[in-house]
């Protein structure tokens, strides 16, 4: 069993979002950079796979040096190597094509994303890779069992979760329940450094041009103050919300 | 040119989200002067002209689709999108809607932005804003080529009225399905997260799951959806499919109900696009209240009840 897991390397979830001052990018001074949440319960996933069945575990994302930081602690988490594609991040589709290569040139039968990464939110990148390498593709898993070539997935859907099967290999977009949180992995010391010994490839990018810039960023409107209500007016809250916010 | 939506229905009905993915259409249609049509793939209990009322010039009914899969439903639409000269294709982002989308957009060597809020500033170039850092940051993006696939963050737009009288034709699909569904699981009768206009939502404050009773009797009350916070779905009192926020679901009801939620800037990621947010906490420095719009500083065994009464009473 050969497992590709795409790791995002992204701000901590309790960055606070800053742009830079001509508004043309984001502003990543002072900030903590992690692997994305949607990832990290794959790459669990696939730790879990290893040690139940064997096999080997690379991760791979597609970004400068500054990423080698959380590459290096998924190997502590337990990928067994590493692949940075030397490229600036710029669209789902240029990062998709490129690991698109990875995938046709590397006999994976189980390549697992995120579904979502939490900084540009583009929600397409598993789903790409599949339509490029012409895979089947389950967004939004939750689920994963391998039996020989077959893979049973439980997917999220509106109100509730479908039961799909494909055969290997398949992408998928992973997040939380396929591990649940309490299995997540924190690197222990002999994790660590091991990982420091680890292969990390450096692989020079196809060159895959993204199809959309970002030419602008702000930050959404701030709220006017908080209109409160004191305990035991619960009638005046409820006429507020019928009368002047109109949305009972 | 057109402009093509993928109108989403669940076992045949339409919902909220496939007439608000028609109005969004409708606008990029309008920008562009150009027709739009409305596709739509499965068996239909509704009737399909419905669509039209949001503003479709005609829909394209693909009856023999069956069950959702990206390879299937995405060269199936590339075709379509071919074949009635499409240059721009709205899809709504539901969980199918984020795959087709993306699938799409390889397949018909098409740009792509996701997560769009707004009707677009240009469409030639297409231009337009997103959601980004989850809802921390709008980002204006522009597409480099001339096909795009739009895909529409929910209740970002809302369904607008626009009468139009749209004749259904009937479509066929191309291309083989990659995965099989075997088993769907899905609650009736229920109203979905995704869908709702209203969320009764609560979090560690209610002390444990033998409380929320009182939360789904508002929920009830007010046709609204449940959810949870985070701690909350991590030690089970409520399940995932609950959970909203950076790692869970991202929402935008036109009111949301936070009941004892502190509101970590993690959870206020998935739910600061709710138009109207009310918090109620019984600790007044909770960090929810700076991004609420509506307070009640109290104890949620207290207030709760108290509103559900307040709630009853208006309703008659």
């Amino acid at each position: 069993m050969k497992i590709l897991v795409c790791i995002s390397h992204v701000p901590d979830t309790t960055s606070k979002i800053n742009f830079t001052s001509d508004h043309s990018a984001f502003d990543s001074n002072g900030i903590q950079f992690v692997i994305n949440p949607n990832d990290e319960f794959g790459l669990t996933k696939a730790v879990q796979l290893k040690e139940a069945q064997g096999g080997s575990i690379t991760v791979l994302t597609v970004g400068d040096a500054s990423t080698e930081p959380t590459l290096r602690k998924a190997l502590a988490i337990g990928a067994d190597e590493a692949i940075r594609v030397n490229a600036e991040a710029k669209d789902s589709f240029q990062v998709a094509a490129e690991i698109a290569d990875v995938v046709k040139n590397g006999d994976y039968n189980l390549i697992i994303c995120g579904k979502e990464s939490i900084d540009y939110n583009g929600q397409a990148v598993p789903t790409m890779v599949a339509a490029i390498c012409n895979l089947p593709i389950v967004n939004a898993c939750m689920g994963l069992n391998l039996d020989g070539e077959e893979a049973t997935m439980i997917r999220e859907i509106e109100g509730g979760k479908e039961t799909v099967k494909a055969s290997l290999p398949v992408v998928l977009g992973g997040q939380k329940g396929l591990v649940e949180e309490n299995e997540l992995r924190i690197p222990n010391m002999r994790g660590i450094m091991s990982a420091r010994t680890k292969p990390l490839q450096v692989k020079e990018p196809i060159g895959a041009a993204p199809k959309s810039s970002h030419t602008h960023f702000e930050k959404p409107p701030a709220k006017a103050d908080v209109k409160l209500v004191e305990a035991g007016q619960e009638k005046e809250l409820v006429q507020l919300l019928h009368t002047e916010a109109k949305v009972i | 040119m057109s402009v093509l939506v993928f109108a989403e229905n669940w076992d045949g009905k339409f919902k909220n989200p496939s007439f608000e993915a028609v109005s969004y259409g409708k606008a990029v249609a309008d920008k562009a002067g150009t027709d739009l049509i409305a596709v739509t793939f499965g068996n239909l209990e509704d009737d399909a002209s419905v669509l039209g009322k949001y503003g479709a010039n005609k829909v394209v009914h693909v009856s023999d689709a069956g069950a959702f899969d990206a390879h299937l439903y995405g060269n199936s639409l590339k075709d379509l999108a071919n074949g009635l000269s499409a240059k721009v294709v709205v899809v709504s982002q539901s969980n199918n809607g984020k795959m087709l989308s993306s699938f799409l957009a390889v397949a018909w060597e098409a740009g792509m932005i996701s997560n769009v809020v707004e009707a677009p500033e240009s469409v030639a170039p297409i231009k337009v804003k997103k959601k980004v850092f989850s809802s921390k940051g709008i980002a204006t993006v522009e597409s480099s080529e001339e096909r795009v696939v739009l895909a529409l963050a929910s209740n970002s737009f809302g369904a607008h009225e626009a009468a139009t009288d749209a004749a259904v034709e009937s479509g066929s699909t191309s291309g083989e399905a990659k995965t099989q569904s075997v088993e769907v699981d899905r609650a009736t009768g229920q109203i979905t997260l995704s869908e709702a206009e209203v969320v009764v939502s609560a979090g560690r404050g209610l002390k444990g799951p033998e409380n929320w009773g009182m939360v789904e009797e508002l929920a009830g009350l007010l046709g609204a959806a449940t959810a949870c916070s985070k701690p909350v779905s991590d030690v089970g009192w409520r399940p995932h499919t609950e959970h909203v926020g950076q790692t869970g679901k991202a929402i935008a009801p036109n009111l949301y109900i936070a009941i004892g939620i502190s509101g970590a800037i993690q959870h206020l990621a998935g739910v600061s696009s709710s138009k109207v947010i009310v918090v109620v906490n019984s600790d007044p420095e909770a960090p929810f209240f700076k991004a609420a719009d509506y307070g009640i500083v109290g104890d949620a065994f207290d207030v709760v009840p108290r509103l559900i009464e307040a709630v009853k009473e208006l309703k008659g």
